[in-house]
C-alpha cells in the first residue's frame, strides 16, 4: 500500500532547513550559550532522518550526495588534527588558543581553535549517526 | 654528529621502498637498499680509532624524559663490533639477495622493508644504552624476524616457523624485560652504564638472582640455546638471505650481546657462570649431535648454529671467571669468544649463502639427492670447503684459532677452585672435545655430500650449473676473510676484538691494550689444545667415513619424545584450553554479557559503598518538591511501567521515548539547558533509530528466556537501579573536596575564553574525553555497517548455493 505524505512532505521541505539553520545557529552559539558541535551535529542528524521519513533513501542520497563514512572520518581528522596541531607551537598536546577580532558586518568576534575541534565533533557526531541510519535503513 | 639518529636511518629508507618497487620496475629494489648498510658500514668504521683508545661515544635523544627512558646511542668497542656486523653482513646479504630474490616474482616491497626495519631494530638493541629501549628494539627484532620467516606466507612451513620463532623469542623478551625492571629497581636507573656502575651494591639483593636468570631467559631464548633451540631449524623456512643475515650472523647474536653487556653486573655471581658457561656447552653439544642427523641442508648449517653460539655462550661464561681468579689463563675466554663470534659470522655467513645458491641452481636442498657439484660449481665448492674447513677448526682457515683458544679456555676451567668447579671442571674440556668431533663430522658431512662423490641416478629438479657472479660475490668475499683472519688474527685483535673485550670486563682492563692476549697458530709440541685437534680430528674422520652405518642411530629417538613435540603440544593445549575457558563465559548473546557487566557493577559499588561506610543521605541539601517536579515523576514511572509491561515492541519503544523525554524536562526544570536540549535530540534520534530497527528485531515474546532468567534479570536490574540512587544520594550529600565548578567559573572567560561552561568543558577542559568519544562513535559506525554488510554479502552466497 503507498501512502499519501504529500503533507509531510511539503512541511518536510521547509521544517529541514530551518532545523539545519537552527542547528548551525547552535553550533556557533556553543561556546557562549547553550549549544555546540555535539547537539549541533545531533539536530542535523535529526533533520536528516525527518528528510528521510518523508522520503525514501533513495530520493535522500540523490539530494545528499556525500559519503558519510568520509564525514565522519574528515571529522575525526579535524578534531585530531586540532588537537595535534598545538605541538608544533610547543606547547602540549591540545592546548587551544584564541583571541578577539574586530570582524566586517560581525564586530568584535572571538576566534577560538575550539571552534575548529567542535566542528570535526559535528561532523563526526552527523557522519556517524547518518551512516548508521542509512545502513540500518537501506538493509532489507 | 647526533649519530642516535642513524640507528632510524633504515627504517626511514623502508618508507621509501614501496615507492621505489612500483615507479622503478626495472632496477632491482635492492640496488637502493644496498646504499643504506654500505654507507652505514663507512661511517661506523670511523668509530675504530675511538674504541682502540678504550674510548666511547655517546648519542643521546630523549624519548620519555620524565620516566627515565631515552634513546642512547653507546657505542664502545662491544657494540661497534656488532655495529659493524650488522652493517657488513648486511650489504653482502641485500648484495646476495639481488640475484637471490627475482624481481618479477617476488614481493620486493615487503621483503626489503622487513629487511630495514630489522635493521634498525638489530642497530637499536647494540647500541642502546637505556634497557627499556634496548627493550623495544629488541622485540621489533622479533617482530621483522617474525614477518621475514613467514615472507612465503603461503607456505605451511613458513607461518609455523614463524609463529615457533615469534612464541619463544617474545616469551624470552618478556622476561627479560622482567629482569631490566628488577635491575632498574636495584639500581634506580634504566641507564646501562649507571647500572654496572652501582652494581656491586646488587649483590645479595633480593632481586639479583632472578633478575640475572629473567635477562639471561631473554639471551638464552633469542640466541637458540638449549632448550629454546628449537625455533631455530623451523626458522629455515625464511629466505636463505634472511638465514644468512638474521639466523646465523647478526639476531641470534643478541643473546650473546646482552651476556656480554651484562657480564660486569652479574658475573660475580656463581649461578651466572654455571647457567652460561653450563648450558652453553649442552647447546653446543646438542646442536653438533643434531646436526649430523639432518638431511635438509639449511637444516645443518642451523644446528651448527645452534652449535656455535652455545660456544660462544660458554666461553662468555668461563669468561666470567676472570672475575674470581687473578690468574691470566682464565683471561683467554672472553677473548676467545669475541674472536669467534667474529670468525662464526664470516664462515657460517659464507656457507648459508652456498646453501642458497645450491638451492636456487639444483632445485633441492636435500643432501641425499645432492652429490658431484664440485665439477659443476667450483667456484661455490672452493667458498664452501673454506667455510666447513674452518667450522671445523682446521688450518689454515680463522676457525681454528678460535677453536684452539676454546680448547684452551676449556682446559683452563680445570684449575678453576671456587663453586664446586674442582669436581665438575673437567666436565668441560671432556665435553667439548665430544662436541668438536662431531663439529668436524657435520663439517665434512655439509661440504663432500653434497660436493664431491658421484651424481645421483635421479635428475636433479633443474639442472645444475654455477651460480651467477652477482651471487657469487659475497660469499666470497666471507671466504677471503676467513682465509685473511687466518694470517692476521693480532691486527683484527687490537682493531676490533680487543676493544670489544675491555667492554664487557671493563673493571678488569683500563685500556684496550692491556688485554694480555697473542693469538698465534702454533704454540708447540706440548700445548694440550694441539693434541685435542690431532685427536678430534683423527676421531671425528673415523666417524665421517662410517657416517652411512651409524647415521640410522638417530631414528631411534622417538618423534613424541623430541622438545618439538612438547612445544607443539603446549600449543595445543594453550590453544584448546584457552578456547573451552572462553567458551564458557562467552556464549554469544548479547544479554549475557550484559548480564554480566550490571551485575559486576551493581554489587562492586554497592559493596564499596557499605564497606567504606560511605552512604550518608543529608537531606537539608536537596531541592524542594514542586509541582512540576512531581508530574514529570509520575509521567516517568507510568511510562517506564509502560515499557515493561507492553505487549508490542511499537509500543515499548513509544513508552521509551516518553522516558526520554520526562528526563529531558527534569533538565528544564533544573535550569540545565545543555543537557536539556541533546536528551530532547538524542531522544528523537535514537526513537527514529530503533524505528528503522524495528522490522529486524524478532517478536517481544519470543526471547528463549525461561522464568529464572526473569527473575534473575529483576534482581539484577533492581540492583543496578538501587545501586544508582544510593551512589547519586551519597555522593550529593557529602562533599569530601571543593567542588571544582567554581575553578571553571573562574577561568572559563579568562583562560578557554568561552561563556557556557558545559561546552567549554567538552571542547577545553575535558576536551580528551571528547576525542575519544567521538572516535569511539567513529568505530560504532564503522561496526554498524560491517555488521550489516556482512549479513548483505552472506545472504548473497547463500542464494548463490541454493542456486
Amino acid at each position: 500500500m503507498k501512502t499519501n505524505d504529500v503533507i509531510l512532505q511539503t512541511t518536510t521541505k521547509f521544517v529541514f532547513f530551518i532545523i539545519f539553520l537552527f542547528s548551525i545557529h547552535i553550533f556557533f552559539a556553543g561556546h557562549y550559550t547553550p549549544g555546540g558541535g555535539f547537539v549541533g551535529g545531533l539536530l542535523t542528524a535529526g533533520a536528516i532522518v525527518l528528510l528521510l521519513l518523508a522520503f525514501d533513501l533513495k530520493t535522500v542520497q540523490k539530494a545528499l550526495p556525500f559519503n558519510f563514512t568520509i564525514v565522519t572520518a574528515i571529522g575525526l581528522l579535524l578534531s585530531f588534527g586540532t588537537a595535534a596541531g598545538s605541538i608544533f607551537f610547543n606547547v602540549p598536546f591540545f592546548t587551544h588558543a584564541f583571541d578577539y577580532f574586530t570582524l566586517p558586518l560581525f564586530g568584535k568576534t572571538s576566534l577560538h581553535t575550539a571552534m575548529i575541534f567542535d566542528a570535526g565533533v559535528y561532523l563526526v557526531v552527523v557522519g556517524a549517526a547518518v551512516t548508521m541510519i542509512q545502513t540500518i535503513g537501506g538493509d532489507e | 654528529m647526533n649519530f642516535v639518529l642513524l640507528i632510524f636511518l633504515p627504517i626511514m629508507a623502508a618508507l621509501f621502498v614501496p615507492l621505489l618497487f612500483r615507479k622503478l620496475k626495472d632496477i632491482h629494489t635492492g640496488w637502493f637498499v644496498l646504499l643504506v648498510p654500505v654507507s652505514l658500514f663507512i661511517y661506523y668504521i670511523g668509530f675504530i680509532k675511538t674504541t682502540m683508545d678504550g674510548g666511547h661515544a655517546l648519542s643521546e635523544l630523549q624519548w620519555i624524559p620524565s620516566l627515565g627512558i631515552s634513546f642512547v646511542s653507546y657505542i664502545d668497542g662491544l657494540s661497534l663490533l656488532f655495529t659493524l656486523l650488522i652493517t657488513g653482513i648486511g650489504a653482502l646479504v641485500v648484495l646476495y639477495s639481488i640475484f637471490y630474490l627475482d624481481k618479477r616474482k617476488e614481493k620486493l616491497n615487503h621483503f626489503y622493508v622487513y629487511l630495514l626495519i630489522f635493521m634498525s631494530a638489530m642497530l637499536g638493541v647494540v647500541q642502546s644504552d637505556n634497557v627499556i629501549s634496548l627493550y623495544l628494539f629488541w622485540e621489533l627484532t622479533s617482530i621483522s624476524s617474525f614477518l621475514l620467516i613467514g615472507y612465503w606466507s603461503t607456505r605451511d612451513g613458513s607461518r609455523f616457523g614463524a609463529l615457533k620463532s615469534m612464541m619463544i623469542t617474545v616469551f624470552g623478551g618478556l622476561m627479560m624485560l622482567g629482569g631490566f625492571v628488577l635491575l632498574g629497581i636495584m639500581g634506580d636507573t634504566f641507564s646501562i652504564r649507571e647500572l654496572i656502575a652501582s652494581s656491586p651494591t646488587f649483590v645479595g639483593h633480593e632481586f639479583f638472582t632472578l633478575a640475572l636468570v629473567l635477562v639471561l631467559l631473554g639471551a638464552f631464548t633469542k640466541s637458540a640455546q638449549f632448550p629454546f633451540h628449537i625455533w631455530l631449524p623451523d626458522a629455515m623456512e625464511a629466505p636463505t638471505p634472511v638465514s644468512a643475515y638474521l639466523h646465523s650472523a647478526t639476531m641470534v647474536k643478541a643473546g650473546l650481546y646482552l651476556v656480554a653487556r651484562f657480564t660486569p653486573i652479574f658475573a660475580v655471581s656463581e649461578v651466572w657462570i654455571w647457567l652460561v658457561a653450563g648450558i652453553g656447552l649442552l647447546t653446543l653439544f646438542w646442536g653438533s649431535f643434531f646436526a649430523v642427523k639432518q638431511t635438509d641442508l639449511k637444516a645443518i648449517l642451523a644446528f651448527s648454529t645452534i652449535s656455535q653460539l652455545g660456544l660462544i655462550m660458554s666461553l662468555l661464561g668461563a669468561g666470567a671467571l676472570a672475575y674470581h681468579s687473578d690468574d691470566p689463563i682464565f683471561k683467554f675466554a672472553t677473548f676467545a669468544a669475541i674472536f669467534h663470534l667474529i670468525n662464526h659470522a664470516t664462515f657460517k655467513g659464507s656457507l648459508f649463502m652456498i646453501a642458497g645458491i645450491v638451492d636456487h641452481e639444483t632445485g633441492t636442498r636435500d643432501i641425499r639427492k645432492l652429490g658431484g657439484l664440485m665439477s659443476i660449481m667450483p667456484v661455490s665448492f672452493t667458498v664452501a670447503f673454506i667455510g666447513s674447513m674452518s667450522m671445523a677448526g682446521l688450518p689454515p682457515f680463522n676457525g681454528f684459532l678460535s677453536k684452539e683458544m676454546f680448547l684452551q679456555s676449556m682446559l683452563a676451567i680445570r684449575h678453576f677452585e671456587l663453586f664446586n668447579f674442582a669436581t665438575w671442571g673437567i666436565l668441560f674440556p671432556v665435553i667439548a672435545w665430544i662436541a668438536s668431533v662431531f663439529t668436524l663430522v657435520y663439517s665434512f658431512y655439509f661440504v663432500f655430500k653434497t660436493f664431491a662423490g658421484q651424481q645421483k641416478s635421479e635428475p636433479l629438479p633443474i639442472k645444475p650449473h654455477e651460480a651467477p657472479v652477482g651471487m657469487l660475490v659475497s660469499p666470497v668475499i666471507l671466504a677471503t676473510l676467513v682465509v685473511g683472519i687466518f694470517f692476521i688474527p693480532n691486527l683484527i685483535g687490537k682493531w676490533l676484538v680487543k676493544p670489544a673485550v675491555m667492554a664487557v670486563q671493563p673493571d678488569l682492563y683500563n685500556h684496550p691494550s692491556e688485554v694480555d692476549v697473542d693469538v698465534a697458530a702454533w704454540h708447540g709440541f706440548d700445548a694440550p689444545e694441539l693434541w685435542m685437534t690431532v685427536s678430534l680430528v683423527g676421531v671425528g674422520l673415523v666417524l665421517f667415513l662410517t657416517l652411512a652405518r651409524w647415521q640410522k642411530m638417530y631414528d631411534i629417538q622417538p618423534e613424541y619424545l623430541s622438545l618439538n613435540a612438547l612445544y607443539d603440544s603446549a600449543m595445543m593445549f594453550g590453544e584448546g584450553g584457552m578456547n573451552k575457558l572462553s567458551r564458557f563465559y562467552m556464549t554469544g548473546l548479547i544479554r549475557t554479557y550484559l548480564i554480566y557487566m550490571f551485575a559486576f557493577i551493581a554489587s562492586i559499588t554497592a559493596a564499596t559503598l557499605f564497606i567504606k561506610e560511605a552512604f550518608v543521605v543529608d537531606m537539608d541539601s536537596f531541592s524542594p518538591i514542586n509541582l512540576y517536579g512531581v508530574l514529570t515523576a509520575i509521567v516517568l514511572v507510568v511510562a517506564v511501567c509502560m515499557v515493561l509491561l507492553a505487549k508490542t515492541r511499537l509500543s515499548a519503544i513509544i513508552a521509551l521515548g516518553a522516558v526520554g523525554y520526562s528526563v529531558a524536562l527534569f533538565f528544564v526544570i533544573f535550569k540545565a539547558p545543555d543537557l536539556a536540549l541533546t536528551q530532547l535530540v538524542i531522544e528523537t534520534i535514537s526513537v527514529a533509530l530503533f524505528l528503522l530497527a524495528f522490522k529486524h528485531l524478532p517478536s517481544l515474546n519470543n526471547h528463549g528466556q525461561t522464568k529464572r532468567n526473569k527473575i534473575g534479570n529483576l534482581i539484577i536490574a533492581a540492583g543496578v537501579g538501587i545501586t544508582v540512587t544510593l551512589i547519586a544520594l551519597s555522593a550529593h550529600s557529602q562533599k569530601l573536596i571543593p567542588s571544582i565548578s567554581q575553578y571553571y567559573k573562574d577561568t572559563v572567560a579568562t583562560e578557554a575564553g568561552g561563556g557556557n561552561i558545559v561546552n567549554v568543558i567538552l571542547v577545553d577542559y575535558r576536551g580528551f574525553d571528547t576525542l575519544f568519544e567521538i572516535a569511539v562513535l567513529s568505530i560504532a559506525g564503522i561496526a554498524v555497517i560491517a555488521m550489516i554488510r556482512l549479513k548483505l554479502s552472506r545472504k548473497e552466497e547463500s542464494t548463490d548455493e541454493n542456486q
